[in-house]
């Protein structure tokens, strides 16, 4: 018995997509943020199967394992709408989804219409390379960038975080 | 040696935070102006080999050479001057909170490597990491007092940023499939053949709506009036002064330029958006009652002016470009300054409470007038020579209508100033501010320092054309 790779690919796609649009129209965050996680699993399958076997770690660790982590970390310490809410927030949100087919309809004409050729055969043929020798040898000036966006970070949660807690022990305090 | 203007503001915010916090809390702000000032005495007084020269052992740390042109020269100058403006203003909106202050130091001080490191970048991945280094810290600096409305206001920024991020780096995926690199060099040659290839168009139309949101160009402006005016004063100036100058404009202009990518349906879209955006930012600016509101729009409008002069594409409306490129720089800066002289002393930026505070604060309100008839285009102010030259061009290249949106427009400016300036400064002092005082020397030395250079600019304007302006083309 043969394995059909493409079916298995249109296949994992069509999830892919389902998972995505999923992640987008629940209404509950939590869901949204499993839909999420599932969506990073399928493509971490995809980058496997399209033998990108680095890109489909880093997928699986950070987006499908620790960014769901800290969505779900985030969702438990806040507070569920009230029930009288709940229908008309429904409303306010699939309002912003009317469009949605009409863009699913053009997205697919312009790519029937204009194919896009993805297989250019006078692609440039890509060096080699391991990402150690990418990383430190041709994009080390990035790594400099890389640095002071996680120094931001960290001051962007003592800003916004650190510096709230301690306004709240104050108001504790004074109560 | 233009790396360092990256490598010692890093240094800097490293060293600040070592064990000898408490001595370093006290002086971060003094280091902060410091490195200001000397980025900006450097530029004015080292010649352009200095910058392009690069140590032995820095090139071996970084495997890095930098490039730097009298366009970076501008935009490193534009970066120092905001960045020491926005200090003063944080130490005088700020005052007693040595905490936040020293916080306010250390993120400016990354948003400003970032600025200076997206100007020395020699590809596109590169800048696209410190595109996102200046995003990352301005989102903290918006949101940095907790308020409801800037948290609102980061949010949209944020969002609309995340959507400008995702094309950019869809098209630079897109980009590296057909060319197999990133750097303006390799892809400059390539764009010419390539030009017909639906793949390399898809990429191109994704980089430029990227960049056009980082710019906060009409239709993808929704993001700025909230982030402008709900930010606290020392980021409305950063933020208006050089953040969306350094992310949005220079990487567009370095874009289309570095990667020939001004063709015929190129120069007309980006032409049509510069034309859309004076406009409609002119005519949004008119109805607004909240004064940093109304600078939101009226940045909109001027932004659009630069973004008219790269559509032109010829020497004379590049260097009108980038030269107004620095004079809305400085001009947005200081109204920004007088918006927070007037928040501060006041207590409100609401113009229909406000009127004839000119008399109680003759400084904030004789500053402002230089910064609005700037702003308008009246000789012989910087902004008038800058607005002059991108109408001439738009006028020599034949694109006689968009010369035409483009003094029209100007009037529209002239119209909301002087409403801002009736309403604001003139007239009969409004009730409830008979003891108001003027503002400290905080705030009146950085807007007379802007002032100045708003009225010197202007005055020097043969020089700095012949000597200055007119090669970057050349060079670009």
């Amino acid at each position: 018995m043969t394995f059909d790779f493409n079916m298995m690919n249109i296949f994992l796609l069509a999830l892919f997509l389902a998972a995505g649009v999923w992640t987008v129209l629940t209404s509950r965050l939590l869901i949204s943020a499993i839909g999420l996680a599932v969506t990073s699993i399928m493509l971490t399958i995809l980058l496997f199967l399209m033998k990108a076997p680095l890109a489909g770690v880093f997928e699986l660790s950070v987006c499908a394992g620790l960014i769901t982590v800290v969505f779900i970390s985030t969702i438990s310490l806040t507070k569920p709408v009230e029930k009288s809410e709940v229908l008309q927030l429904k409303m306010k949100r699939l309002k912003r989804f009317v469009f949605l087919p009409l863009l699913l309809f053009l997205a697919a004409w312009v790519l029937f219409a204009k194919p896009l050729h993805l297989t250019n055969p006078a692609q440039v043929p890509v060096e080699q390379t391991t990402l150690q020798h990418v990383l430190w040898f041709a994009r080390r000036f990035d790594l400099i960038g890389q640095i002071l966006i996680i120094l931001t970070g960290v001051f962007g949660v003592i800003v916004l975080f650190k510096t709230k807690t301690g306004q709240a022990e104050k108001q504790d305090n004074e109560r | 040696m233009s790396v360092l203007l990256i490598l010692v503001p890093l240094a800097a915010v490293l060293i600040m935070n070592l064990p000898l916090h408490k001595l370093m809390r006290k002086l971060a702000f003094w280091v902060g102006l410091v490195l200001c000032m000397l980025q900006a005495v450097l530029i004015i007084r080292m010649p352009i080999g200095f910058w392009n020269t690069q140590p032995d052992l820095l090139y071996r740390l970084l495997l890095f050479r930098p490039f730097t042109d009298n366009l970076a020269f501008v935009m490193f100058l534009s970066i120092a001057i905001v960045g020491f403006v926005s200090l003063l203003v944080a130490r005088y909106a700020i005052e007693n909170d040595g905490s936040k202050l020293f916080n306010f130091t250390n993120l400016l001080l990354l948003a400003m490597a970032g600025m200076n490191g997206l100007v020395v970048s020699r590809d596109l991945f590169s800048l696209y990491v410190f595109l996102e280094v200046s995003a990352v810290a301005s989102f903290i600096l918006i949101a940095f007092n907790n308020g409801k409305d800037a948290l609102e206001g980061t949010f949209k920024y944020l969002v609309l940023s995340a959507v400008a991020t995702a094309m950019i780096l869809s098209a630079i995926g897109l980009l590296m499939t057909v060319t197999g690199s990133v750097s303006f060099k390799t892809l400059s040659s390539v764009m010419g053949p390539n030009s017909g290839n639906p793949v390399v168009l898809l990429a191109v139309a994704l980089l430029l709506g990227g960049l056009f949101i980082k710019s906060g160009l009409v239709p993808f402006h929704g993001w700025v009036p909230d982030a402008y005016s709900s930010a606290p004063s020392a980021t409305s100036i950063l933020l208006a002064g050089i953040v969306t100058k350094t992310t949005g404009v220079y990487a567009l202009i370095r874009v289309v330029t570095k990667m020939n990518l001004l063709t015929h349906q190129v120069q007309v879209l980006v032409m049509a958006v510069a034309a859309v955006s004076i406009v409609v930012g002119a005519l949004a600016a008119l109805g607004q009652s909240d004064f940093k509101r109304m600078l939101a729009y009226s940045s909109i409008s001027q932004v659009g002016y630069i973004i008219l002069g790269l559509g032109i594409g010829s020497n004379l409306a590049l260097a009108g470009a980038v030269f107004h490129l620095f004079n809305h720089a400085i001009f947005k800066s200081l109204l920004f300054v007088n918006a927070a002289a007037v928040e501060k002393q006041t207590g409100t930026r609401n113009m229909d409470i406000l009127g004839g505070i000119s008399d109680k604060m003759p400084v904030t309100g004789f500053t402002s007038v230089i910064a609005f008839l700037s702003t308008a285009g009246i000789p012989p102010l910087s902004g008038f020579w800058s607005k002059l030259i991108i109408i001439i061009a738009a006028w020599k290249a034949g694109f006689h209508v968009y010369a035409l949106i483009a003094i029209l427009a100007s009037l529209l400016t002239l119209a909301y100033f002087l409403s801002m300036q009736r309403r604001v400064f003139f007239g009969k002092l409004a009730s409830g501010f008979e003891d108001l005082k003027e503002a400290n020397l905080w705030i009146l030395v950085p807007a007379c320092l802007l002032a100045a250079i708003t009225i010197g600019l202007g005055l020097c304007i043969p020089w700095l054309l012949n000597s200055f302006l007119l090669p970057i083309r050349s060079i670009l």
